[in-house]
């Protein structure tokens, strides 16, 4: 039975204060907070365990890549992945999709080629294809998205042909909050011969993944963000792509012999793991997926779904208020302004009453372009949000409101 | 007055106001209050750098050596913390402006305001200043 003050009691960080008043911590979209048994797990392997991976004879190696290859099983099982050799540990989302702009791209695109992108995406998925597109004399396409924050899926299959090889998209809109048709978007683009990455940055703490049964080229997302350590992420790949993708990063643990005639490279997924891993944050990576999945992610959907509902229905009643994003089915993301205020006036305040939000450009600079602001304001919800901080949100912006009012 | 006196009374105006949101609500009509920047001095070049919020800073040295300020903002806090400091400035030689230790930031509770990581450009206008009374200091 899902007890959002159970939860709460998980998370150590939940219970401080900031300028005297309660913590409402509402930028879980930039970061979550982590429950205390991933930080005890991760503690107890840097003060018990800790020892490089897949190197040493002895216990304490064993002892780590032991755990590392665990978590590499946990994640698997966790996106329903076929094979623990498609799960490849990197810093995050973002390393993640540069991997893919490097290697897949290296081998697989070229002049003339196009990859599609959507007006909503993360400056992470549209900067390593722009820098891809560059390189290769390929074309950037952008899917529009209409101002409720649906993606234009008309526009989407106007892009489709031929000349597509890539089609990189987010699952769930950072700033909008939308959950895009993913595998309507995937199909499209296998039918016309493309191959399809999904970011699921703001997806995986929320959303069942199984990506198989989306049928994804590739997916990827951080740690941090699903109640992980922070510079942890993972790119999961079909084993097919991942074998004729030529490695990214040279050095230790990515190869199997080296000659200086020439160097052959080690096995899936080790080719694209070079250097010492962090293993310390993979073990804490695969800790907090059993977290989530002991609270129960349907039950995790469950509690955000009410949650994003109450928070759009009370901050749709603040005087002055503009939302930003209200798509059908949104997930755990509401942005906005105070109609003639600055966001970074109106994070300021929040902040003082102790409300955690997000303010500026939100790393998608296009979407702000959409609808014409500098910035807005987000706040973003985890599963240990409750309806009274929403109220305490909506309270403070009434509070602000009049305040400027004045 | 000289910008330690101009400092303290600062100081006192806000010591009188004990809720933060009250000091808050102070300088968004400190900023609301603000005279008009000349449109044409709101250029990249007067923009200070490092800002959520958009700054820009305008100093002009007049006959009688004294450096004189102009700010604007997109955000009104922001604004009315540019107010504070040209309230403080404005109007005072180049060197006592370069040679100002400034105090009052800290005492009134915005220090918060001054660390290089907020990125809301207090130090950064600090810093825009202090260039400015530098240049003409010399001259």
């Amino acid at each position: 039975m899902f007890d959002v003050n159970q939860i709460r009691k998980d998370f150590p960080i939940l219970r401080e204060q900031v300028y005297g008043k309660p913590l409402v911590y509402l930028d879980n979209g930039a970061t979550t907070q982590k429950p205390r048994r991933v930080v005890e797990v991760m503690n107890e392997y840097y003060l018990r365990y800790n020892s490089n991976v897949h190197r040493g004879v002895h216990y304490l190696s064993n002892k780590c890549t032991d755990a590392n290859e665990r978590a590499r099983t946990v994640v698997r099982d966790y996106i329903h992945a076929g094979e623990t050799e498609e799960v490849i540990f990197t810093r995050g989302t973002t390393e993640s999709i540069n991997l893919v702009a490097y290697t897949f791209g290296e081998a697989f695109i070229h002049a003339g080629d196009e990859i599609v992108v959507t007006e909503m995406e993360h400056h992470a998925n549209i900067v390593p294809w722009q820098m891809l597109c560059e390189r290769k004399g390929a074309e950037l396409k952008v899917v529009p998205f209409k101002d409720n924050g649906e993606l234009d899926m008309e526009a989407f299959a106007g892009l489709m042909n031929g000349r597509v090889k890539l089609v990189a998209v987010a699952y769930v809109s950072n700033v909008l909050g939308t959950v895009n048709p993913v595998k309507r978007i995937i199909d499209a683009a296998h039918a016309v011969g493309a191959y399809a990455l999904v970011d699921a940055a703001q997806a995986i703490q929320h959303i069942p993944i199984d990506v198989r049964e989306l049928d994804c080229d590739f997916l990827a997302f951080s740690g941090h963000k699903i109640y992980g350590p922070t510079g942890v992420g993972v790119l999961y790949g079909k084993r097919e792509l991942l074998e004729q993708m030529p490695p990214w990063q040279g050095g230790g643990e990515m190869i199997k012999e080296v000659r200086f005639e020439k160097t052959t490279y080690n096995e899936l997924p080790f080719k694209f793991e070079a250097g010492t891993p962090d293993f310390i944050g993979v073990i804490g990576l695969g800790e907090a997926i059993e977290y989530v999945k002991s609270v129960g992610l349907d039950e995790i959907a469950a509690h955000e779904h009410g949650l994003i509902a109450y928070a759009m229905e009370r901050i749709r009643q603040v005087p002055r208020i503009i939302l930003y994003g209200d798509a059908p089915g949104k997930s755990s993301v509401v942005s906005f302004g105070l109609e003639g205020m600055h966001h970074f006036d109106l994070g300021t305040l929040l902040d003082k009453m102790g409300i955690a939000v997000r303010t500026g450009q939100l790393c998608a600079d296009p979407v702000m372009s959409h609808y014409g602001v500098t910035g807005m304001v987000r706040a973003s919800l985890a599963m240990y949000n409750t309806e009274e901080e929403i109220d305490a949100l909506c309270a403070g912006l009434k509070k602000i409101e009049r305040i400027f009012k004045m | 007055m000289t910008i330690e006196e101009i400092q303290n009374q600062i100081v006192d105006e806000f010591s009188m106001l004990d809720d933060w949101m009250d000091k808050y609500a102070y300088l968004i009509e400190i900023g609301n209050g603000m005279a008009p920047m000349d449109e044409a001095h709101k250029t990249d070049d007067n923009l200070i750098k490092g800002c959520q919020s958009r700054v820009w800073f305008y100093a002009e040295l007049r006959d009688d050596g004294r450096l004189y300020f102009t700010a604007d903002s997109d955000a009104i806090i922001t604004k009315g913390i540019a107010g504070l400091l040209i309230r403080v400035f404005s109007g005072q030689p180049p060197k006592d402006i370069v040679n100002a230790n400034l105090d009052f930031i800290d005492k009134i509770g915005l220090t918060q305001h001054l660390s290089p990581t907020r990125s809301n450009g207090l130090l950064s206008m600090v810093k825009q200043i202090k260039y400015y009374a530098l240049a003409y200091a010399g001259k």
